[in-house]
This record gives C-alpha cells, sequence and structure tokens, in this order.
C-alpha cells in the first residue's frame, strides 16, 4: 500500500537534513511523527517499520542518558580547563626555572672573562653548552601548545554533542603558556605553522641542509 | 671581504629565553650589537629605523610570522637585500622549500646547537 507523509513532517524532514546539526528532541519528534503518519491496515511490514523505529527512539534514548551519565559537562568546565592550567603552569615553571638557570649562566660568562684564558675557555665552553641546552624551553612550550590545541578541539566536539542533545554547557577556552588562544587561533589556516614535529615526522638539519643546497 | 663584527643584528623570536639565548650565543662569538624584535611586526618596524647586517627570525609568531616577515622584507626595496635566516622549530619539508622560494638565506631547525649557528652565519655573511 501507499503511505502519505504529513506535510508538517516533511517540512521537519526537510529542514532537518539542511541543518549541520540534529537535536535529540527533534530526532525523537521526526520518529514520533513517522510513526503516526503509518495510516491505513497495519501488515506484517508495517509492524516491522514500527518496531525498528521504536528501538531507534530507545537507542537515542538509551545513548542520550549513557552521554549524561558520562557528565560531559564537568569534563569540559572541569578536566579539561583543570589540564589546560596544569600545562600553563607547567610552561611558567620551566620558563622560571630556564629564566635563572641563563642568569648563573650569564655570571659564569662574566667571571670568565677576568681568568687567563685557559680556564676562561673552559668556563665559556660550559656556558655554551646551558645555553644550547636551554633550547627545550621553547620547544617544550611549543608542544605544551599543540596539547592545549587538541584539548580545545576535544571540547568543542563535545561542546557540540552536548548541545545536539538538548543540554546547554558554557564555553570555557584555554590557552597555555601566557598565550591564551582564541578560537580563530585554533582555525586559522596557515598550514605552515605546525612547530615541533615528533621524532621520525620531520627532517633534521642535515636533510634541510641537502634540502636547502637543491632548490 | 672580511665580517664586520661590529654591524647591528636583528634577532626576532615571541619566546624571551630564546631572544637571551640567541643574543647570548652571538656575544659569544663575537657579535654585540644585537638588537630583539618579539613579533614580524615589532621586527619589520625596527628594520624601518636602523641598519642592520643580519635578520635572525623564528618562524611561529603570531600576528605576522617569520615567514611574513621574510615575504616583506624582500618586498621592500631598501631591505630586500637583507640576510635573514630562519631559526624554526617547523622542520617540515614544506617550510624549507617555502622559505627557500620566499628568499631566505639560510635555515635552522631548533633546537641548534652554538655551532651550527655559526656555521649558517658564516655560510650567510662568509668567514669570521
Amino acid at each position: 500500500m501507499a503511505y502519505t507523509v504529513d506535510k508538517s513532517l516533511a517540512q521537519q524532514l526537510a529542514a532537518t537534513a539542511s541543518g549541520n546539526t540534529v537535536t535529540h528532541d527533534v530526532m525523537v519528534g521526526i520518529v514520533d511523527d513517522i510513526i503516526k503518519t503509518l495510516h491505513g491496515d497495519i501488515n506484517a511490514t508495517d509492524i516491522k517499520v514500527y518496531k525498528q523505529l521504536q528501538e531507534l527512539k530507545n537507542m537515542i534514548d538509551s545513548t542520550r542518558l549513557e552521554l549524561a551519565n558520562l557528565s560531559p559537562n564537568d569534563i569540559t568546565e572541569e578536566h579539561i580547563s583543570l589540564a589546560a592550567d596544569q600545562l600553563d603552569e607547567i610552561v611558567r615553571h620551566t620558563e622560571e626555572a630556564t629564566s635563572k638557570i641563563l642568569d648563573a649562566a650569564e655570571t659564569v660568562q662574566n667571571v670568565a672573562g677576568s681568568l687567563d684564558a685557559a680556564n676562561a675557555d673552559k668556563l665559556n665552553a660550559a656556558v655554551t653548552t646551558i645555553y644550547e641546552a636551554s633550547n627545550f624551553q621553547d620547544i617544550t612550550g611549543q608542544r605544551i601548545t599543540k596539547v592545549v590545541k587538541t584539548l580545545q578541539i576535544i571540547e568543542d566536539r563535545l561542546n557540540t554533542m552536548v548541545v545536539a542533545l538538548g543540554g546547554e554547557i558554557k564555553k570555557s577556552i584555554n590557552g597555555a603558556g601566557g598565550k591564551r588562544l582564541s578560537a580563530a587561533d585554533i582555525n586559522k589556516p596557515d598550514t605552515l605553522m605546525n612547530g615541533p614535529q615528533l621524532p621520525g615526522s620531520g627532517i633534521n638539519q642535515d636533510d634541510i641542509d641537502a634540502l636547502f643546497d637543491s632548490l | 671581504m672580511s665580517v664586520n663584527k661590529a654591524m647591528n643584528i636583528l634577532i626576532v623570536d615571541d619566546y624571551k629565553t630564546m631572544l637571551r639565548i640567541v643574543r647570548n650565543l652571538l656575544k659569544q662569538i663575537g657579535f654585540d650589537n644585537v638588537d630583539e624584535a618579539e613579533d614580524g611586526t615589532a621586527a619589520f618596524a625596527k628594520l624601518q629605523t636602523k641598519d642592520y647586517g643580519l635578520v635572525i627570525s623564528d618562524w611561529n609568531m603570531l600576528p605576522m610570522s617569520g615567514y611574513d616577515l621574510l615575504v616583506k622584507v624582500r618586498a621592500d626595496a631598501k631591505l630586500k637585500e637583507m640576510p635573514f635566516i630562519l631559526v624554526t622549530a617547523e622542520s617540515k619539508t614544506e617550510n624549507v622549500i617555502a622559505a627557500k622560494k620566499a628568499g631566505v638565506n639560510n635555515y635552522i631547525v631548533k633546537p641548534f646547537n652554538a655551532q651550527t649557528l655559526q656555521m649558517k652565519m658564516m655560510a650567510v655573511l662568509g668567514p669570521f
């Protein structure tokens, strides 16, 4: 037999198809409306479709309950914020420590100037090693900023999911290293600002030199 | 022609620690006249007001990156010949290619050591 679709349901489906997200309430409403449109004699196929729709509705309710139990609000408002704050502290402490190390190294370098050449060379070599090793602070800061960006993406996805399920949550965007990141920063379409690479992902100085010379 | 160690060098990085490290390493190899800028915009403003013999810049900075600064320098009639070295954590092939095409004189990947800095400066400026 042929079914008819209510005009209001057709409009609802069209509006939903054009949107980016479908909320729980909208989905349940559509399922309910579809069930109501099943007019006429009920045969075995109708019953099967009805059962499947009922199962779909139950699954949506179950998923909503499971996600509510995960407390996504706590994840975004508490855990992710806490993690970002901890990362901020790591950056701040390493920056402070590096600054003190450099203070000491500069003092040693100045004292070296008053010593005989042999001892001055030894101290200057040690100071150079300290300066070189202090590079870590910059690299660490950039890596942590990358982690914070990842946390922000997770937070955004969770927010989208919670909104789709009918809840409302507050936004809590955090950055690290004294650089609070805006959504615009995260989405900045600069594919050449990738930051430090993990071992095996980037190329080393020798590779860069070879590439540079070949261009 | 010998390198004038009294020349002005502009170092550009948004991490103050890195500015301090590069400044100290330059001092150790005999370059004392070093100015600092915290991003490309500040660096370009300084380049307009003082004569520099070399720019050593980080890449990853906002609002103007080291790459953007390089492009702007190369497009400037007065600054287009300025020796320019990028010192950056950006170690992807596409970064090196883009920098080379934009006219960078040399490219150092972080973390780097004093010897690498000196060698790259000599490659750009000549032996010293």
